[in-house]
């Protein structure tokens, strides 16, 4: 009987698509992380603290991950999310000084900032027709430049508002960060309008197929421009966490969030080449990508083994995932 | 070159063989124009030890380039040159031996070219046998690679000899023995002193690179086949081309420009440190964007990447002579990177349906 059950679960567990195959095995992976690191590194792994905090860390990556999923879905990526969310952060704290009565000010600039430049990015992809990696990269060079310019002039080490302090670090109840509670509403909305929306479904398509997304009707430049412009906007909303977390922002902030964000997305079973991917599994990505960082910083190990270990388990997951087609046609 | 565009079948022989050299054209118009802009401003650009230092600048991107390069065509992207960049440098400086040895040297850069070229192996073999997409394959084997620099050089340091410095970053005249010339040349001799004067040996490494590996492979069965899996994959694979191999080959040689790009910087350097690579994966992109290779791969060529990266490097010196603001340079050589790029890369200019700009 007992037999019966495991056989049906397992071939439930191989008929599934990749996208949901590759959301059980995201968050197994997890629970073995957990488990793993609980038996041979220190039994605190496991405690509620332990798992608080770095739940805390990850909410930054996590809505940072969360933008860049959604471009990555229609096939193309944001290679501007370091300096997006550098400016962003920059001229938020410059122009808050320090004062909690500026922050709606603050928060309001910042977040048009990074929607402003997700829609330079999104025009340039899908007007100009520019790849986005390079034209990413060509616009991130650019705002670090701006941001270069702007902080020359301003002070940028000035502290942040205690709110936002409050807001990136303050745990509530002893178990509930604030920053998680907005990664959490981040999440909400995201997955709603990826898979309930018509955006969502458009959003999709695009990833799928372009030619065939414009030729059905759907305007795929305003949903290129869309996705573009949610990353830009989260990015600002991460720089915005990041400053509070520090309690100042400086420049070169943003640089190690880049290649993890991508590094959390593919992880979490979304497909590189778009179309294909569940929101569900790139917050699994993130907490793994977080959880494997806290392990190997309890070890205490080398940063070169943590490197190592941080682009093995990468290939793994993406071995565990599946391979592509053959060429045949 | 082999292009599946449809709007190369509709035009006629002469447009078609313009426009498919437009894009590497466009990296030369530019290096040009920035080296009139750079001569204009400063008057001393053709003496010997500006030439050599603006090639000395350059030559490490433009390896870079070239490792890039290949793996693009293929239609492929490498976020691993700069690691294996990182990786060479940390491995040299930790080979070298005092006192110098001119074997130590000779088998210090063989062993790196070695390693850097079993790199590229490791991406190509994860990309075609494990039928990945070779963005995040490599982004997974750069942090392995770093980890690994960083792990031969936890400290930036080590030992490099000057001797293996200057042979690669000096002046050929400086480099060859006084005595061949005699004390005061005339004649045909004080012409070739001359001439060897402006030569930096930097541009003698490239040339040699070029010649012995570069175009070999180009004018191979091999070199075509890169070229025809970047145009279509599908019906490279079709028409018998072996996908695999060349595919294979294009990521060993890009491991093994990286290397030469990593034993450059070290002799730039003359230390070792493990991030010293990083920034030059994404400068690598923006050069090769920049030299007219397309990033859906099929065309293009080290030509254009080559130009592209001088022109780069000759943008902070010209902001220099410029007298610009140094606040403000950052932002201008990103606003000349991003013009170039993507007037280079967008598609809106030389298609005649949208549906050819989607991929």
């Amino acid at each position: 009987m007992e037999n019966t059950q495991k056989n049906s679960l397992f071939s439930r567990f191989s008929n599934m698509d990749r996208e949901n195959r590759s959301v059980v095995i995201s968050y197994s992976m997890i629970v073995v992380l957990i488990i793993f690191c609980s038996i041979f590194i220190t039994p605190n792994f496991a405690s509620p603290t332990f798992l608080t905090q770095q739940l805390r860390i990850a909410s930054f990556l996590g809505i940072i991950a969360a933008g860049q999923m959604a471009v990555i879905l229609t096939g193309n990526i944001d290679l501007s999310i370091p300096w997006t969310l550098n400016l962003s952060a920059v001229v938020a704290t410059s122009i808050m000084a320090g004062q909690d009565s500026n922050l709606p000010l603050g928060i309001a600039v910042a977040l048009g900032v990074g929607l402003l430049v997700g829609l330079v990015n999104g025009i340039g992809v899908a007007y100009l027709r520019v790849p986005s990696m390079v034209l990413t990269l060509g616009v991130n060079a650019v705002l670090k430049g701006i941001t270069v310019v702007y902080t020359g002039s301003a002070p940028q080490f000035q502290q942040t508002p205690e709110l936002l302090s409050k807001a990136a670090t303050e745990v509530l109840f002893g178990f509930l960060p604030i920053s998680v509670i907005v990664w959490g509403v981040v999440s909400l909305i995201h997955y709603l309008v990826l898979s309930r929306s018509g955006l969502g479904r458009k959003t999709y398509a695009v990833g799928n197929n372009e030619i065939v997304a414009y030729l059905s009707g759907i305007k795929t430049p305003r949903v290129l421009i869309m996705v573009f412009m949610l990353s830009g906007v989260l990015n600002a909303l991460a720089g915005l966490l990041l400053a509070g977390n520090a309690g100042r922002s400086f420049n070169e902030m943003g640089d190690p969030y880049m290649l993890p964000a991508i590094a959390a997305v593919v992880v979490g079973g979304t497909s590189i080449l778009g179309g294909s991917g569940k929101y569900v599994g790139t917050i699994a990505g993130v907490i793994i990508v977080r959880l494997l960082d806290g392990a190997l910083n309890i070890v205490q190990v080398p940063p070169a083994a943590k490197d190592i270990t941080f682009g093995l388990v990468i290939l793994v997951m993406l071995f565990l995932y599946g391979r592509g087609e053959k060429v045949r046609e | 070159m082999i292009s599946t565009r449809p709007t190369n079948q509709i035009m006629p022989g002469f447009w078609r063989h313009i426009l498919r050299h437009f894009r590497v054209g466009i990296a030369f118009i530019i290096l040009f124009a920035l080296l009139g802009i750079t001569v204009s401003l400063n008057e001393r650009f053709f003496t010997p030890p500006v030439i050599t230092s603006t090639a000395n600048q350059s030559m490490t991107l433009v390896f870079a380039g070239m490792a890039q390069t290949t793996v693009v065509i293929t239609g492929g992207i490498d976020l691993s040159v700069g690691p294996i960049i990182s990786l060479s440098n940390s491995l040299a400086s930790s080979m070298f031996t005092e006192p110098d040895n001119p074997l130590n040297i000779i088998g210090v850069v063989m062993i790196v070219l070695v390693v850097a070229s079993l790199a590229g192996l490791v991406n190509g073999l994860i990309v075609v046998y494990g039928r990945l997409q070779p963005i995040i394959v490599t982004l997974a084997t750069a942090s392995i690679y770093s980890g690994i620099a960083l792990f031969l050089r936890p400290q930036p340091g080590g030992y490099v000899p000057d001797v293996y410095g200057d042979l690669l970053t000096r002046r050929v005249a400086q480099i060859l023995p006084e005595t061949l010339f005699g004390e005061e040349p005339t004649g045909i001799a004080a012409f070739f002193q001359s001439l060897l004067n402006h030569i930096p040996a930097s541009v003698i490494l490239l040339l040699v690179v070029l010649i012995v590996v570069w175009i070999p492979f180009r004018r191979s069965q091999l070199g075509m086949w890169v070229y025809a899996i970047g145009s279509n994959e599908g019906a490279a694979y079709m028409s018998g081309v072996n996908v695999k191999l060349a595919k294979i080959s294009a990521y060993v040689l890009g491991g093994f420009f990286a290397g030469i790009a990593g034993l450059f910087l070290t002799a730039q350097t003359l230390s070792g440190d493990a991030t010293t690579g990083t920034v030059f994966t994404l400068q690598s992109i923006a050069v090769v964007v920049l030299g007219g290779t397309s990033l859906f791969g099929g065309s293009g060529g080290i030509a254009g990447t080559i130009a592209g990266a001088v022109a780069l490097r000759l943008i902070p010196t010209i902001l220099f002579f410029a007298r610009v603001n140094p606040l403000q340079q950052p932002l201008w050589e990103g606003v000349v990177i991003l013009l170039a790029v993507a007037a280079g890369a967008s598609r809106i200019f030389t298609v005649r349906s949208r549906l050819d700009t989607m991929r």
